[in-house]
């Protein structure tokens, strides 16, 4: 029996090394061994804890793990081999060599796991664990090919870019391949900035073999001899596992001179990137790599005919790269048989928000955003208004187109893009303006200033947007917003700048009704703190004090037992009181109205 | 080719070209701030957006494609580009009715041409960031990001550079800190390239607005460069200067070319003759002035003979005032005692290169250094003494160029050299000799050219492969790999070119110095090509010039030899007189002559012996010894102070005329304001005083001097003020149909063929012992020039280099308990000053190295006036000194 306890970040967050460590204690003197894996996705529930029986390699999984639910699984499944079934989260088996699972919650079921099929199931420390999944196989059989014919078969597969553009990856490598120059390197892009984004952290730092191995294979198909993996340095974690995974791969022989005995050489290094989210645009990214500010430049030329040091450059994402072992071990075939029209595979989202489960996903291009949201997110508590998909860069698509598929054509109809895979859940009680400018105020901070669109546009917009949601917009800032958001989206110099007006352009369109109400001093969701007051509802009052309690202003005041009241001067509108309340005697209203009268 | 159409207009364009190229051929101007056809275009001021395809593009970025369909201007773009000049205005300081720049501000144009009002929007609020040249105006800057290029990759500096991020992004220096204080070198090229009133001059301010300016296309008055400077006037006064992008110095100039004309307009400018009376000056009339200095010159000659009267030239007046100084002297006077700084610097060069080539003046053009391969620099500290000449280094640099740099001094090119020798001074020829050997031995010579271009060659290699390499790693103080692999970069490239100045010539050898360096060009056969060459930086703007002219003793113009019966007789027929047939004397030799009482007069145009030539306490001594001291200058020099008479004479900005330049080429000055108080143009001086000496002397203007020096000059033949208005000529230019000559000797030497001499070490004449432990050397700083007459007027410059300091190792300064900026006292055989020290490895121990521009502390007191033996020229680089703090 073997116990598996996940640690990536965001099982460190919930508290996993405590869980390891109680269970090192335990095991002290056993035979039982403890490993560590990654994240299965089930953020939510973490820490997990897995059970691994030795003969069948059945895992019994268990959720949200305390030192105290340890001992007992200790005493019961460890020691007397019954599984404790109501902790049980999850349980994969093999049937014929193939894992199955099953989940209490019906997370994975609609689920296809392709490029984290080894997420959460190895240790990511050990090259052992990933070559005894078949790992670094598809790199045996990729120097085999030609690099024509593995360019080929990325290209049938049709892998597009997952870093949110979409562009199709073989057509990439192509035209590195084909670009003149001796020198060429490959770039694995891993500066995920996105808010709300965590795709690319629980793969590197869950199964970091297999983006080495990705990259290898893509630098053998464009002709490089170097490549660099771009990581952001609030990933430590991310950096620490794969520098080691790099140093073994080299020991292995899968990185440096003649790649297993082949004539290919090539060999990678891991530029940390320096906290800016711009540097997440390749040509900006390249930049950072030579030492530069990272600032974007103009396209073309394209990396792919003069990147780092003016040379040919490829740069693909980490699940880009990620997916490229899965399909030249499986076949292209298999890989182009998931998906739905232009958009083939499966894609990894991460659920952020208001959703129940929050967590990353990996499914087939063509399931619908409801199945997504609905069915594997669980949906929201209060019920869903719109998902804001691609970042700060995407759009709001609201609820009621959630029937159509998600693939890169659908979504970029609606006025948003597929981005990078962040997927923010938004409810009832959210302000869809401030939701706009949320994400603006994220882009006015990020921008390089370089270019005058994105650097002094977004700012205005950002103000236009502030003047609304404070109550002082009018009804022609809405057509000065729009315009401004439309000359930089289609003026602006890189992705950054072109897209920073999607949330206000998208949110224009599904939800203009929120900012007329705006314009006319109120804020429906009653999120907007210039439009709204906090009122104590008399009857519902018993006097209780909690509400004076925590009040930081001192503007919830009243005597014990007595009818409090909250004074509209010294409110700051912090919301406090209203969570404090249990009697439900304090309600939100609109300002608007009254200041008016 | 790629056909593509642009507003409904076909265009055939090459390959690479960006839409606003190719619709500037068919004469359509795209709106763009950002765009700087010398530049990297970045498209990020987004103003020339085009449409194509149905998307906006950066015109400015984006390469033409076959077949492709541009619109220009439509409602599209028009909303664009007025947003994006909207938006510039929203965080600008718009107060263009006291900004310098109104009138010809980008930003202004456009807001106009566009129809766009400021928009009152939160303004970020920055102080002004001053320096002692310019001020940066955060709040008028547009962030096209002009600057940050310019300082990156033409200067080179990376001093400016954007700071935060979104609407916080600015221009700044490293830190914030002074810009002083981070490598700034005060070129101002980023000022040049500003579109708005964000970084401007300081000294312009009020001055003049951009509309009331006069312009005038002149040429620098600093060093040989010759960068092509517009002074920008208004009521008699220099306001600022530039420089056009179409420049052969493409628009780029250094701190002295762009802010040291304080000179002009200085109030101690001399406006009226001076005459000595009882020991002190009085102000004169210029009949009296001109009519004392005759009588006296010619009662002198009458009582001593001609050849009892010298006269020195000057490197910074016109061809044309040379040309006729030297005539006046063998003309008026009668003597070939004329000379002039050349004798200081690169006579050597002269000499040498005409020995080995045929002509002695630099090979190859300073354009084509940017596509050598190689570049060997010894003896030049470029940045500083031809700072725009150093920018094409430092882009050959750039684009992949091996720069190799000799020196004894770790200069900024020393640096960023692929190989450095820091070799001992004075062992110059050991080195190149030994290169030389090693080339032979490893057969990287060029045969075919030693065959057929060149003589001498089999005793050049006995001479060679007699040498041991050992002996020359010891004189030089170099490691036997560095040795081998100079010789291979250099050898092994195909376009090599040796690059050198002072530090080869002011040397007892320094003629032996410059054939050495011909040995080795012609021996690897870079010589006659393009991007090659044996290249002396020529060290003012018109000592090229001054030297074409005969301001020679032993030359007439174009290098006629005086010694040559057959020339002097042309001169005589050109002239209408006698000349003489004595040599005549150089700088030095008049010098010494004059304390040894056998000269008599000295008649001084625009030069400053006392400041400029070795052993000042023997000048002055020999000045004083005179019966008759003339001085003719801008300003009352320290040689002026001890004149007889003193003629207030015309700047470069008051006259016509023509300058040539380090690479041979002759440039048009233009007169741009008027002279102060009585102050005439040299020329006239000289016409005048000539007349009432008895040779008369009448020129409508300065174009009919240049008309008779062409006539009379080979090289000059087809030279005329309409031929070189625009970009000058070089010469030779043998006809009026003549293109003029980029690069010497390409079919053949001046001479014929070329020779190799064979050169040894000699050691300097001054050696370190007990008493003068440490060899000092002389030269220049970036910010002063010469005797610092003109460049120490400029207040900003005087303030960012203020007094003469000496460099000194920081291991010596630690044994002598010297600390950065200490007074100490500096003592030569000959004499001693007190500088300030400044600590630095640029020097190595032992070593010491001092500017001489400081009259507070000359230099010049402590070298040494012994003479190289063919060229006359002192051994400035090694004087023995001890030093002591003072207290």
């Amino acid at each position: 029996m073997k116990v598996a306890v996940g640690m990536n970040s965001c099982s460190l967050a919930a508290g996993a090394q405590h869980i390891y460590d109680h269970i090192e204690k335990k095991l002290k003197g056993s035979e039982i061994e403890l490993k560590k894996v990654g994240c299965v996705g089930m953020c939510y529930r973490e820490p997990l804890v897995d059970v691994i029986e030795d003969n069948t390699s059945t895992i019994t999984t268990y959720g949200s793990v305390t030192e105290d639910m340890v001992d007992r699984i200790f005493e019961e499944h460890l020691m007397d081999g019954k599984p404790i079934e109501e902790w049980v989260v999850k349980r994969d088996w093999y049937e014929d060599g193939v894992r199955k699972t099953w989940d209490v919650d019906e997370y994975f079921s609609k689920q296809r796991k392709l490029i984290m099929e080894n997420s959460g199931y190895i240790d990511p420390e050990s090259i052992e664990e990933y070559l005894e999944n078949r790992g670094y196989e598809a790199l045996k059989r990729a120097l085999k090919m030609k690099p024509e014919e593995v360019i080929d078969a990325i290209t049938r597969a049709g892998l597009r870019g997952r870093g949110g553009a979409g562009f199709p990856t073989g057509l990439k490598w192509k035209f590195t391949r084909e670009a003149t120059g001796e020198e060429k390197y490959v770039v694995c892009n891993g500066d995920e900035g996105d808010p709300g984004a965590f795709m690319d952290r629980n793969i590197l730092e869950g199964d970091p073999h297999r983006v080495i191995e990705g990259l290898t294979i893509g630098a053998y198909a464009v002709g490089a001899s170097k490549g660099f993996f771009y990581v952001r340095a609030e990933y430590p974690l991310a950096v620490k596992r794969l520098t080691t995974a790099i140093s073994q791969a080299r020991k292995h022989g899968m990185l440096g001179r003649n790649i297993l005995g082949s004539d290919f050489s090539f060999d990678a290094e891991i530029k940390e990137g320096a906290g800016a989210f711009v540097c997440g645009e390749e040509t900006a990214l390249l930049a950072s790599i030579e030492g530069r500010r990272g600032m974007p430049r103009p396209r073309p030329p394209f990396p792919a005919q003069k990147g780092l040091w003016n040379k040919p450059t490829c740069v693909n994402n980490v699940k880009t790269l990620s997916s490229v072992p899965w399909i030249i071990r499986n076949g292209w075939e298999a890989y182009a048989s998931i998906g739905t029209g232009k958009s083939r595979g499966t894609t990894i989202f991460a659920f952020a928000g208001k959703i129940r489960r929050g967590g990353n996903v990996e499914v087939p291009m063509g399931i619908t955003l409801r199945e997504l949201i609905e069915e594997v997110g669980g949906g929201t508590e209060k019920g869903v208004k719109a998902v804001q998909i691609g970042g700060p860069s995407g759009g709001c698509i609201p609820e009621r187109l959630f029937d159509l598929p998600v693939d890169y054509e659908s979504i970029t109809s609606t006025g948003a893009i597929m981005g990078s895979g962040g997927m923010i859940v938004l409810d009832k009680d959210t302000c869809m303006v401030d939701v706009a400018k949320f994400f603006l105020d994220f882009t006015v901070k990020e921008s390089c200033g370089k270019c005058t669109f994105c650097r002094l546009g977004t700012k205005r917009m950002w103000e236009l947007l502030d003047s609304i949601t404070s109550g002082r917009g009018k009804e022609e800032d809405l057509h000065e917003l729009e315009e401004l958001a439309l000359t930089v989206k289609s003026g602006a110099l890189c992705g950054l700048g072109q897209t920073a007006p999607n949330p206000v352009l998208t949110t224009l369109k599904y939800f203009r009704d929120e900012y007329t109400a705006h314009i006319e001093k109120r804020c429906p969701a009653k999120v907007c703190r210039d439009l709204i007051k906090y009122e104590v509802i008399g009857e519902k009052c018993t006097g209780c004090r909690a509400c004076a309690l925590v009040c930081p202003t001192g503007a919830a005041v009243g005597e014990r037992q007595k009818v409090h009241t909250i004074s509209i001067e010294k409110c700051i509108k912090c919301g406090r009181c209203y969570e404090a309340c249990k009697f439900d005697a304090i309600e939100i209203k609109d300002l608007g109205a009254e200041q008016d009268g | 080719m790629v056909k593509l159409i642009i507003d409904k207009k076909e265009v055939e364009v090459e390959e690479g070209t960006t839409i606003l190229e190719a619709a500037k051929k068919l004469g359509i101007e795209i709106p763009h701030i950002c765009y700087d056809e010398r530049l990297e275009p970045t498209g990020s001021c987004r103003l020339c957006l085009v449409e194509t395809n149905g998307v906006l593009v950066t015109s400015c970025t984006y390469p033409v494609r076959e077949g492709m369909e541009v619109v220009t201007e439509n409602e599209r773009t028009n909303t664009a580009r007025r947003k994006a000049i909207e938006l510039m205005l929203s965080d600008h300081d718009v107060e263009c009715i006291t900004c310098e720049k109104s009138g010809s501000c980008l930003l202004e144009k456009y807001a106009y041409e566009l129809g766009v009002k400021p928009a009152h929007k939160e303004k970020h609020v920055y102080p002004i960031f001053k320096n002692e040249l310019f001020s940066l105006d955060k709040n008028r800057c547009i962030l096209c990001g002009k600057c940050v290029q310019v300082c990156k990759d033409i200067q080179q500096c990376n001093v400016l550079d954007f700071a935060y991020r979104g609407m916080n992004t600015r221009i700044s220096t490293p830190f914030n800190r002074e810009f002083k204080a981070s490598g700034c070198v005060f070129c101002g090229n980023c000022l040049s390239v500003c579109p708005t009133g964000a970084i401007v001059e300081n000294n312009r301010k009020g001055k003049g607005r951009e509309w009331e300016l006069k312009k005038t296309e002149t040429v620098c008055p600093y060093c040989g460069v010759g960068c092509s400077i517009t002074l920008h006037t208004r009521d008699n006064r220099i306001v600022k200067v530039s420089s056009s992008e179409s420049s052969l110095n493409e628009g780029w100039l250094c701190v002295k070319g762009r802010f040291g004309f304080d000179f002009v307009n200085s109030e101690e400018r001399l406006k009226k003759p001076l005459i000595r009376e009882n020991g002190v000056f009085r102000e004169a009339t210029w009949d009296e002035a001109l009519s004392y200095v005759a009588s006296r010159l010619k009662e002198i000659i009458k009582d001593h003979g001609s050849d009892a009267v010298g006269g020195f030239a000057s490197a910074k007046c016109t061809n044309e005032e040379n040309y006729l100084f030297q005539k006046f002297m063998r003309c008026a006077v009668g003597t070939n005692s004329v000379d002039h700084c050349a004798r200081l610097c690169h006579a050597p060069t002269v000499v040498g290169l005409a020995k080995a080539f045929g002509s002695g003046a630099m090979t190859n053009t300073i354009e084509e250094l940017e596509n050598a391969e190689c570049i060997f620099i010894i003896g030049s500290n470029t940045t500083e003494t031809q700072p725009v000449t150093a920018l094409r280094i430092k882009r050959a640099k750039a684009k992949g160029a091996k720069l190799i740099v000799v020196d004894p001094r770790k200069t900024e090119l020393a640096e960023l050299a692929d190989l450095y020798l820091q070799i001992n001074p004075g062992s110059d020829i050991a080195l190149i000799n030994a290169i030389m050997a090693v080339i032979l031995k490893k057969g990287l010579e060029d045969k075919r050219f030693i065959e057929q271009r060149a003589e001498g060659f089999e005793a050049l290699r006995a001479h060679l492969l007699s040498l041991d390499l050992g002996d020359a790693l010891r004189i030089t103080g170099v490691k036997r790999e560095e040795i081998e692999r100079a010789a291979e970069l250099y050898a092994g490239s195909r376009r090599s070119s040796i690059v050198y100045c002072m530090g080869i010539t002011q040397h007892i050898c320094g003629t032996e110095n410059v054939l050495a360096l011909a040995d080795l060009a012609m021996l690897c056969g870079m010589v006659g090509k393009e991007s090659t060459g044996v290249n002396p930086l020529r060290g003012q703007c018109n000592v090229q010039g001054a030297c074409d002219m005969g301001a020679l003793p032993e030359f007439f113009t174009g290098y006629q030899k005086t010694d040559d019966e057959k020339a002097v007789e042309k001169f005589e027929m050109a002239w209408g007189t006698k000349l003489s047939r004595t040599r005549g004397l150089s700088i030095e030799e008049v010098i010494h002559g004059a304390e040894a009482g056998e000269i008599k007069a000295l008649y001084v145009m625009g030069e400053n012996p006392v400041i400029s030539d070795p052993n000042s306490e023997r000048t002055i001594r020999a000045l004083k010894s005179l019966a008759l001291l003339v001085v003719q200058d801008i300003f009352l020099t320290e040689t002026a102070e001890l004149a007889d008479v003193v003629l207030p004479a015309a700047c470069f900005a008051e006259k016509e005329g023509a300058f040539t330049n380090t690479e041979r080429r002759v440039q048009r000055l233009r007169k741009a304001i008027e002279p102060p108080g009585e102050a005439k143009e040299d020329w006239r001086i000289i016409c005048d005083l000539s007349s009432r000496m008895g040779y008369g002397m009448s020129y409508k203007n300065a174009e009919e001097i240049m008309q008779e020096i062409a006539s009379l000059t080979p090289s000059y033949n087809g030279i005329s003020y309409e031929r070189i208005a625009i970009k000058g000529l070089q010469w030779p230019c043998p006809s009026k149909e003549h293109p003029g000559t980029r690069y010497l000797h390409k079919d053949g030497f001046s001479r014929g063929k070329g020779r190799f001499y064979c050169v040894n070490h000699r050691d300097p004449a001054e050696l370190v012992d007990e008493d003068y432990p440490f060899i000092l050397s002389t030269g220049r700083v970036l910010y002063h020039f010469h005797t610092g007459t003109m460049s120490r007027k400029s207040r900003g410059i005087n303030e960012i280099f203020p007094g003469a300091i000496v460099e000194i190792n920081p291991e010596d300064a630690n044994r002598l308990l010297i600390g950065e900026g200490d007074r100490i006292r500096i003592t030569s055989r000959r004499g001693s000053v007190v500088a300030n020290a400044r600590i630095t490895e640029r020097v190595r121990e032992g070593m010491m190295f001092m500017p001489f521009h400081f009259r507070e502390a000359p230099a010049n007191r402590l070298t040494n006036d012994v003479l190289d033996e063919e060229a006359k020229t002192p051994e400035y680089k090694i004087s023995a000194v001890r030093i002591e703090k003072c207290y």
